[in-house]
């Protein structure tokens, strides 16, 4: 243990294996996306914000905000805050099952994975044909 | 323990909130809470959000004239910054160690949820009363 004396300690301690080692699974990748959209909705909400805003703002502001939500890449944006915010409910939904203590046993937890993916591309086209036909 | 035999403190109450997390399961109980709401008021929402596409203001104004519209609306934005000041609070939790940059996160964190959630509810209620 003598070339453990001195030296940068800290820098040569081994870690622990970590997310590396695993195989990658349906299951740990929805709860990977559930954190990641999570995050991208906490930053959505400006958006959210800016129109509500602008629409209590009056005209001018209002057609800022909507003529940027109506362009190309707002709609691009408008489609990643949908698909965002489905997944992340049916997490949400796949969470309280689990919470409620169901779901847990294999291969349950594999629907679950599977059908928050699923259930929120589905709900993603579905929601967004839905606007167009109605906006 | 220190206390010396005389004392009344209960072995609990002596190392109550000693914890590294110094509370107990508040947040975690809360954000199941939220969570819990968030189903019936998300679809709300987006039954809301879905009445607004492509309208135009005078549009948008007739829509938050209801209250049922106004207030789902409202309810909706109460629970989801809770919810995601929370989810935030555990993202930090999970990954910023440094100490100073942890409470700079923390406030920021709490300073961008209460600051968009009131920008959110006064629009909302301007939007409904006006």
């Amino acid at each position: 243990m003598a070339e453990l004396n001195g030296g940068n300690l800290a820098a040569r301690r081994p870690l622990s294996p970590h997310l590396s080692v695993y195989r990658p699974m349906m299951t740990m990748m929805m709860s990977i996306a559930h954190r990641i959209t999570g995050g991208a909705l906490y930053v959505g909400t400006i958006l959210l914000v800016w129109y509500l805003l602008a629409a209590a703002s009056g005209g001018a502001a209002f057609s800022t905000a909507s003529s940027f939500l109506g362009s190309i890449f707002g709609q691009f944006i408008l489609l990643c805050f949908t698909f965002a915010f489905l997944h992340h409910f049916f997490g949400g939904v796949r969470h309280m099952i689990w919470d409620a203590g169901y779901g847990l046993d294999h291969p349950m937890r594999e629907y679950l994975a599977v059908g928050t993916l699923a259930a929120s591309l589905a709900c993603t086209v579905i929601l967004f044909a839905a606007a167009h036909f109605i906006g | 323990m220190t206390n010396g035999p005389a004392s009344i403190r209960t072995m609990a109450s002596r190392v109550r909130h000693l914890g590294a997390a110094k509370s107990g399961t508040r947040e975690a109980w809360r954000m199941r809470l939220t969570n819990f709401a968030l189903l019936p008021l998300a679809i709300a929402f987006i039954w809301i959000v879905l009445r607004l596409a492509g309208k135009d203001l005078a549009g948008v104004k007739a829509e938050f004239a209801h209250p049922c519209t106004a207030i789902f609306m409202l309810l909706f934005i109460l629970v989801g910054i809770v919810h995601m000041k929370l989810g935030m609070q555990s993202i930090i939790d999970d990954y910023v160690h440094a100490a100073r940059l942890k409470e700079w996160s923390m406030a920021a964190n709490a300073l961008f949820s209460i600051g968009f959630g009131v920008a959110a509810i006064y629009a909302v209620l301007k939007l409904s009363l006006a």
